[in-house]
């Protein structure tokens, strides 16, 4: 029964790492890059709601709605200042850019919000559990997570194939140069990109932060699941992002089930043993190249 | 030559790649309702030409002037929105879009005319029933009908088309020329791009031909001389050997070697197709 | 209608056979220059404190780093942010020699070539990904071995090993020859590049550097080239390790394996200049002055590096050094051509 209750357990997990996913993936199939920031982006959201709680005295869980705006602008921003000027020389040069971006944050947070765990307090709403069996104890605030990211991918895959500018990102995606002839200003779109991206990790930022203990360093682990996820499920593939965070999820309970220290270190198995049989992940479309 | 009443005109061009020179000093004039047709040898600089005008290439001098308005400086979508459009050599089409997306995204920017995605599909009958088919899983000849749908539903005034002819089969290659009459009917001018140049002067009413960068004949197709148009083609060396006429023959004996390469599928001068 | 005059014929009057050199200047300067500087260096016990020695031996060990990050990213064009694994495999395998009775500082070479050999079946899971996909991976490939290394009781699971066997040498004669040691690192990792450089595997780079997809149809080649700087780079990434493991008496996974490693190599070789050997000298150089003047502001210097190089990267890709050396035309180190006469400046690549 703890071997169930760890699968259901990661299945909540692995919706949530697919949240983390979602806005890396974006960013890499419309741009082709990959951003390093993307985990220490997350922490700021996290650590921008509970800066915000206290001067607002807004419940925890509204804190998304604050958030997620500003953050869908912010990623706007960004993308139409520091990494186009970087994307302009070359996607080289935006992994470098969004590995020193990831090393100002992290210490910026270091310095203002010191190296203590944190944690957003939503009350009682985290504790309170539906019980699938004695044994299985399920989490609604985990569930509504796992809602959540189902949601936020079903809407993303409606905006992308059923509006214009949806259709004009996956067009970017396919042929910059094509669309920049049938009209698109790419750098617009990449923008729109971002702060879908954005908007996707903040939403993830704040559960992390709802659900664990954070500290200003929390982004890099952030990082690499949700890479784990992308290369698992199959770059390019936005349901395939759900399946390989599931898979992430499910990997690491099982791991901490064994030992607690296994917990992160059987998630990185799962991944190489990916890597290594099938590169192309479960529902790739393409290899990481 | 005078430009009053051109359309599009392009004066003094001169683009570079990198350090390269890829176009020096080119000029032209395209009226309404004409088809002015660009040949010259591979790497002559026929697609930086129309890439510079459609905006994707930066100018390194000279002008781009649309309809008396200075676009030499605009960015591609302003251009399509001034009514330039092109359809890029090798199509470019979105692969992973449909046929109907591929139109769809193309009337992102539209200017109103008589271009929607109905005429399209009435221009190209068999498109409709295919219109939620992936681009990727089209022909080539198809692929460039849905491209040239994808530029016309922008309702250009001026279409640049480039190469269409490349890596497609002869009969293909007819009927999509058997289009352009009724685009100029319906208010369309065209300049395009051809490496068969027998091809470009039958559907041209204009020949400029480009030598490294350079015009080197320009003129109605009706004036020019075979030897005069060989010459502008590969510069002062010509030998009288038919090896090296220009793709797609010209008259008399070389058209008809042509006409013989065409026939067995062969693309034109200058290397494979893309 | 207008025929224009036909182009004109190129003049193809032979043309004097260009002279291919290597440098600017004549190659015996380079030798004498460095041996004396190495020299200069090497005297440094005898001229500053013990404090001063110890400040100069964490220079060579970054140096060190940024020397093989550049090899990595700079001349192969591989972004990894996982070298830390190398250097917390090379400070985990003096522990576990010295455990095993060898002497700490002996050990060193060995304990370089550990994370060399393991580099190698990593590079078959590495090279499936490209660019950023790739450079994630190496950060994945160090967290798991640190968190294999962590697990480990045997070696202190969590809290780390002290190395021992270093008891015997007096604080003085430790202090120099480890200082001398990571002088000698440093100094063989930039001849080692130097080396690689000039040799065909340089050229092959370089070929890969300005045309990728044409370097590529001699595939096997390329991959091979990659790989041996990805072993050559965890070798002198594991050296290092192993000086910090000697020189601060013991390892502790979470800060052999820390990514701020990384984050260092990275940072001082884009500041300084990737793609060129003096690049990291310089960037290191630097980074040393800045932490030195900012040592008590905390976190602060990382962000002020990491803002720098981030700048750096997006205008002035080339950094400080290639800056300099493009406005002077001169080069320490050449690994490229120079074609032309003497007296004439050449085009370098």
């Amino acid at each position: 029964m703890t071997w169930l209750n760890a699968i259901v357990q990661g299945i909540l997990t692995g919706g949530f790492y697919a949240l983390f996913a979602v806005g890396l993936s974006i960013l890499f199939g419309v741009m082709g890059v990959i951003n390093l920031a993307h985990g220490d982006l997350a922490v700021i959201a996290a650590y921008v709601a509970l800066a915000m709680i206290p001067v607002t005295h807004l419940p925890a869980v509204l804190a998304f709605v604050v958030v997620v705006p500003m953050f869908a602008v912010g990623g706007y921003i960004l993308q139409r200042t520091l990494l186009q000027a970087s994307l302009d020389r070359d996607p080289f040069t935006t992994l470098l850019v969004t590995f020193g971006l990831s090393v100002v944050i992290e210490n910026v947070l270091l310095e203002v919000f010191t190296s203590n765990t944190q944690s957003l307090n939503i009350g009682s709403l985290l504790f309170d559990t539906l019980n699938l069996t004695p044994q299985i104890p399920v989490s609604y605030f985990s569930l509504v997570m796992l809602a959540v990211a189902v949601g936020v991918l079903g809407a993303l895959q409606l905006f992308l194939s059923r509006t214009g500018t949806g259709r004009m990102i996956r067009a970017v995606a396919d042929d910059r140069e094509a669309a920049q002839l049938v009209g698109a200003n790419y750098r617009h779109i990449f923008g729109i990109a971002a702060a879908i991206a954005l908007a996707t990790v903040s939403i993830a930022g704040i559960a992390y932060g709802i659900l664990s203990g954070f500290t200003p360093t929390a982004g890099t682990a952030n990082l690499l699941f949700a890479f784990e996820a992308v290369v698992i499920g199959g770059i390019g593939s936005l349901w395939g992002t759900l399946v390989g965070g599931i898979v992430l999820g499910i990997a690491q309970e099982i791991g901490a089930q064994i030992n607690p220290a296994y917990q992160v270190l059987a998630g990185h198995l799962v991944f190489l043993a990916v890597l290594a049989l099938r590169p192309r992940g479960l529902f790739g479309l393409r290899a990481a190249t | 030559m005078s430009a009053a009443g051109a359309l599009l005109e392009v004066d003094r061009l001169t683009v570079h790649h990198g350090q390269l020179r890829a176009l020096t000093e080119v000029s032209l004039a395209v009226r309404p309702g004409e088809v002015h047709g660009i040949i010259g040898a591979n790497g002559a600089g026929k697609s930086t030409l129309l890439r510079t005008i459609a905006g994707l290439h930066k100018a390194t001098s000279g002008r781009v002037v649309l309809d008396g308005a200075d676009v030499t400086h605009a960015p591609p979508e302003r251009r399509l929105e001034a009514g330039i459009a092109l359809v890029p050599e090798g199509r470019r089409l979105f692969p992973s879009l449909t046929v109907e997306e591929n139109l769809l995204v193309g009337r992102h920017r539209a200017r109103s005319g008589p271009f929607d995605l109905a005429a399209v599909y009435s221009l190209f009958g068999w498109m409709a029933g295919r219109r939620r088919q992936r681009a990727a899983q089209l022909s080539g000849g198809e692929q460039q009908a849905v491209a040239i749908g994808r530029a016309l539903v922008a309702n250009p005034r001026v279409l640049l088309l480039d190469e269409l002819s490349l890596g497609l089969a002869p009969i293909v290659v007819q009927r999509i020329y058997e289009l352009l009459p009724k685009l100029l009917a319906s208010g369309v001018t065209i300049l395009l791009v051809e490496q068969d140049v027998s091809q470009a002067m039958r559907a041209a009413s204009r020949i400029q031909c480009l030598l490294e960068g350079r015009t080197t004949l320009e003129g109605r197709p009706g004036e020019l001389s075979r030897e005069q148009v060989e010459r502008a083609y590969f510069g002062s060396e010509v030998s009288g050997s038919g090896a090296d006429a220009p793709a797609g023959g010209l008259t008399g004996p070389a058209a008809a070697v042509g006409a013989a390469r065409a026939a067995r599928g062969e693309p034109g001068e200058g290397g494979p197709p893309r | 209608m207008t025929a224009l005059a036909p182009p004109k014929v190129p003049d193809l009057a032979p043309a004097p056979a260009p002279e291919v050199r290597r440098s600017s200047y004549p190659s015996a300067w380079l030798a004498g220059g460095s041996l004396g500087a190495v020299v200069l260096l090497a005297l440094m016990p005898e001229i500053i404190s013990q404090g001063g020695l110890v400040v100069l031996l964490n220079f060579f060990i970054l140096l060190t780093m940024a020397t093989m990050w550049n090899l990595l990213a700079g001349y192969a064009g591989m972004v990894s942010i996982g070298q830390q694994a190398f250097v917390g495999l090379g400070g985990y395998s003096v522990v576990v020699l010295a455990v095993n009775g060898l002497n700490p500082l002996a050990s060193i070479p060995l304990a370089a070539v550990i994370p060399a050999l393991v580099a190698l079946p990593i590079s078959y899971l590495v090279f499936r990904l490209r660019g950023g996909y790739f450079a994630i991976a190496t950060w994945v490939v160090a967290d798991t071995a640190e968190l294999v290394i962590s697990s480990v009781t045997a070696l202190g699971g969590g809290t780390g090993h002290p190395v021992p066997g270093l008891g015997s040498l007096s604080p003085r004669t430790f202090g120099d020859v480890t200082y001398w040691l990571s002088l000698g690192v440093a100094v063989l990792a930039l001849a080692v590049t130097y080396g690689l450089l000039r040799s065909r595997l340089g050229l092959v780079l370089a070929a890969v550097r300005d045309d990728e997809v044409g370097a590529r149809s001699a595939g096997a080649r390329v991959m091979q080239a990659r790989r041996i700087v990805f072993v050559v780079a965890a070798l002198g990434c594991g050296a290092a390790g192993a000086l910090l493991a000697v020189s601060q008496l013991q390892v502790q996974p979470g800060s052999i394996f820390s990514v701020q490693w990384a984050a260092e190599m990275i940072f001082v070789t884009m500041i300084g200049g990737m793609g060129t050997i003096e690049g990291p000298i310089l960037g290191t150089v630097l980074f040393f002055v800045l932490q030195q003047n900012l040592a008590s502001q905390g976190a602060w210097y990382l962000v002020i590096l990491g803002s720098v190089a981030v700048v750096v990267a997006i205008w002035a890709p080339k950094g400080i050094w290639g800056f300099v050396s493009s406005r002077l035309k001169f080069q320490l180190f050449p690994v490229g051509y120079l074609l032309g006469g003497r007296g004439s400046t050449g085009r370098r690549r």
